[in-house]
């Protein structure tokens, strides 16, 4: 029994863990030879990570805004942006005169059920029948806040670009006649996940 | 106070965020480089966020002053 107690002694590396470090770091070294100048991460970072892609998933009135928001920020502070629209994000994108959208008649009843348009946008918490959104508006005017159709049209001014999701695009049956003006081409997902492989900054919102 | 020749001015005064950096933002869009650019806001944030854009976008951040509730930027475009 008195095995079991020496055991942990022996397993202890006989050499500190610095000293394998440096034979290991000559070892790669020896491969691959060694840097030729300093690497400077934090400048790289500010001049190469300044590109956006918002995923705009949302259809509620205060997600909305957020994204809006920061799309026509980013487009003022000379960040290249982008937003991918997809799912509900789609009610966004839709024309405010558009009523009814689809080609069969479930996605005709979803679009008769919850009215397509960036000024038709509901809140999650708080709508009341559109109460609530009708008092955020007011306030928003009240205090100069740029409502969310405004600031997408200040967005697109600005050069960020609008991309519209191919799959969601089928699936409520939308049409490219039924989106606002300036749209890009429809993408699918391979496309955002690329731009995020390139050092895009991902928000989903 | 200055004697620099101001080749544009934005009155973003009651504005809030994020308009008075948008408005701006357009208006330093057409001037040449170099030209100069001023800011009127009222909104308390825009102090700091002016700092922000200008050293995101490059452009310079000449001056910056207070006046009651009104804060003044003066810009020059890079």
């Amino acid at each position: 029994m008195t095995l079991t107690v020496e055991r942990p002694t022996e397993t202890v590396p006989a050499s500190p863990v610095g000293t394998e470090l440096d034979a290991l770091a000559a070892a790669i070294a020896d491969v691959e030879g060694l840097p030729e100048t300093a690497p400077q991460p934090i400048e790289a970072a500010k001049t190469e990570l300044h590109n956006l892609v918002i995923i705009n998933y949302s259809g509620e009135l205060e997600k909305t805004w957020a994204a809006m928001l920061l799309a026509s920020t980013a487009g003022a502070m000379g960040m290249q942006c982008k937003v991918f629209i997809t799912f509900w994000g789609f009610q966004n994108v839709i024309k405010d005169s558009k009523r009814i959208t689809g080609r069969n008649w479930m996605q005709k009843m979803m679009s008769v059920l919850q009215r397509p348009g960036i000024s038709h946008r509901k809140l999650s918490k708080m709508d009341f029948l559109g109460m609530g959104p009708w008092m955020v508006y007011r306030l928003a005017k009240q205090y100069k806040d740029a409502t969310p159709k405004e600031l997408m049209e200040i967005a697109q001014s600005l050069g960020v670009e609008f991309i519209p999701c191919q799959m969601t695009m089928d699936l409520f049956g939308i049409q490219r006649t039924d989106l606002i003006d300036g749209m890009g081409e429809p993408v699918g997902a391979a496309t955002v996940l690329g731009l995020i492989q390139e050092g895009w900054t991902p928000l989903f919102i | 106070m200055t004697t620099l020749e101001i080749a544009a001015q934005v009155d973003a005064r009651g504005l809030s965020c994020p308009m008075p950096i948008v408005r701006t933002a357009q208006g330093i869009k057409p001037l040449q480089p170099g030209a100069i650019i001023e800011v009127l806001t009222t909104d308390p944030g825009s102090q700091k966020d002016f700092v922000a854009w200008c050293r995101s976008t490059g452009n310079e951040l000449v001056e910056q002053s207070v006046d009651g509730a009104v804060y003044r930027f003066v810009i020059r475009r890079k």
